[in-house]
């Protein structure tokens, strides 16, 4: 399904994080969002989640509102809506085995447990582990399952590669780069593009609360990587900097 | 510590193993004592699966008892005998009264839920000690009649028979609690307690778990309040003070917050610290007339050398 964010402002308190974000993902297609550290990429993945209320602007998912300037949807139903959070740190339950995370998580859908543990066979083995007792690679592991669990048609992920040693962080960027070739519209949020690329090549910039296609598209174009700009235009809609 | 908290799956039926000749051993008093810890400790394992399983921290749930108890106070007055027909509705007021406070409760985190329970508590005091018409006021409801647990069995005449009576209900419904705990819905109630935004994230209605537990444990709360008339015959809105609320809270604490087993425990060593240790001739007579300073001291160790207390399990927060 199509996710398309037109003008929203979100913020926290007092203060105004991001300001007026316009983005289209297309439906099966994979976008990632790079910016640094408090350039508002974590706010965003939680506005279109409901875990922050958008102030003004409207959030879409093909042609269900999650959010407008009048009322957001709780979470719970932005989730049952078809929005699956894999959120920054892993947020992995202490206190719930792997087997439990599995069931708590699990909805009817094509995502199975069987199909999820054929994907990460890893987490085959630890099923009866506590989530304290998983490394970082299968605490991720286990958090992508979970949002997989909830039948999503649009998976966030909040930079799944962050802490994780290079050879966990390449299995996961293998595994996200795998979800995007089932057709499932992702929005990644990373600070490293060599990350971003190894899983899509729409990649925007996201500064202070305002997103631009600028610098991402020169350095992939340094690269040689594929962005084009066609795919530019489809993610950044209303006029901004491209 | 640590044994104690790998023996918990079977520390329950070994407790009531233990206990149950106790109505045999102990004398009068010893065994009237242990009635009312008993009583106290479902209350605190209301507290328990409100505190430290769910995550809302209540000062609280003597609301839930005293209406209970009042219930109960009530049918026997009406000549209603039969005590599971008292524990069944006094259980359903509990929970009614629950359901009907549980916006004012389930929204709110940390202190705040503290000083909203702390609230509903007092008004409910409040409230019993000022309908007269309904209540007796500060006087109290005197409930004599005996029940008799089921209808055709003897009444309820001695001491060690209402023991019986109060350790069978308490262990039913302490053990009906302790499946449901390790079944998925234990699991979703710990969860949100751990991770209450990714809970939702998930498509997990929190607020709405949240209000089954809350029902559930005014349900508990209630259920012992009935099991209080059972034993001192009399209920007075003083049952339900402050002083109960923070005894209880106590006993969790020094328990496990996170473990129902851990409030019998604590609601145990905090009755036996009170009624015995504190008001005995023992240690020369020195602590006779000083319990609240001995469970202030002892409150101070637990917390210092059992953070966690003595069967509660580490949570995210720690």
């Amino acid at each position: 399904m199509t996710l398309t964010i037109d003008g929203v402002h979100a913020g926290y308190g007092g203060g105004t994080v991001l300001h007026g974000v316009d983005l289209v993902v297309p439906e099966g297609a994979a976008l990632a969002v790079l910016g640094m550290n408090g350039a508002g990429k974590t706010t965003l993945v939680h506005t279109i989640a409901g875990l922050v209320k958008a102030r003004s602007g409207s959030i879409r998912l093909g042609d269900a509102e999650l959010a407008t300037e009048l009322a957001g949807r709780p979470a719970h139903r932005i989730a049952r809506a078809g929005v699956a959070l894999v959120p920054q740190g892993r947020r992995v339950f202490a206190s719930l085995t792997v087997a439990e995370h599995l069931a708590l998580s699990r909805r009817k859908g094509d995502w199975t447990v069987p199909r999820i543990l054929e994907l990460l066979p890893r987490l085959g083995e630890r099923l009866t582990h506590k989530g304290n007792q998983l490394s970082g690679g299968e605490a991720q592991m286990l958090a992508i399952a979970r949002a997989l669990l909830t039948q999503p048609r649009l998976l966030l992920l909040d930079e799944p590669c962050e802490g994780l040693a290079v050879d966990l962080a390449a299995r996961v960027r293998g595994v996200v780069a795998e979800l995007t070739r089932t057709g499932l519209t992702v929005l990644l949020v990373e600070q490293q593009p060599e990350h971003a690329r190894a899983v899509t090549d729409r990649l925007v910039h996201l500064a202070n609360g305002v997103l631009s296609a600028n610098d991402v598209l020169s350095a992939t174009a340094d690269d040689g990587a594929t962005a084009d700009d066609g795919a530019t235009a489809a993610v950044l809609p209303q006029g901004q900097p491209q | 510590m640590s044994i104690l908290r790998r023996l918990t799956p079977l520390g329950f039926p070994a407790l009531i193993v233990v206990l149950l000749p106790m109505a045999w051993v102990l004398d009068d008093y010893a065994t009237k004592t242990l009635t009312s810890i008993l009583v106290l400790g479902l209350l605190a394992a209301s507290v328990a699966l409100l505190t430290g399983v769910a995550g809302l921290p209540t000062l609280g749930q003597t609301a839930p008892y005293l209406v209970g108890a009042y219930t109960a106070a009530t049918l026997v007055r009406h000549d209603v005998s039969i005590g599971v027909v008292q524990l069944l509705a006094a259980a359903a007021a509990g929970a009614l009264f629950s359901l009907v406070t549980a916006p004012l409760v389930v929204y709110a985190r940390g202190v705040v839920v503290l000083m909203i329970t702390l609230a509903l508590g007092e008004l409910t005091m409040t409230v019993a000690g000022r309908w007269k018409s309904v209540t007796h006021g500060t006087d109290g409801l005197l409930a004599f009649a005996a029940p008799a647990p089921l209808p055709g069995l003897v009444t309820l005449d001695t001491d060690r028979a209402t023991y019986l009576y109060v350790l069978t209900v308490v262990a039913v419904l302490v053990g009906v609690m302790l499946l449901v705990l390790r079944s998925p819905a234990g699991a979703l109630l710990r969860a949100a307690r751990d991770g209450e935004a990714r809970m939702r994230a998930s498509g997990h209605p929190v607020a709405g778990y949240l209000t089954v537990a809350y029902v559930a444990a005014g349900g508990l709360a209630g259920a012992a309040g009935s099991l209080l008339v059972t034993v001192e015959r009399y209920v007075s809105p003083g049952a339900g003070g402050f002083d109960i609320s923070a005894l209880v809270l106590l006993a969790v604490v020094i328990g496990g917050a996170t473990s129902l087993v851990g409030a019998l425990l604590g609601a145990g060593l905090v009755v036996a610290t009170r009624d015995w240790i504190a008001s005995r001739d023992w240690f020369g007579g020195s602590m006779a007339g000083h319990a609240p300073l001995v469970l202030g001291g002892l409150f101070i160790l637990c917390v210092y050398l059992l953070p966690r207390g003595l069967l509660g399990k580490r949570t995210a927060h720690e």
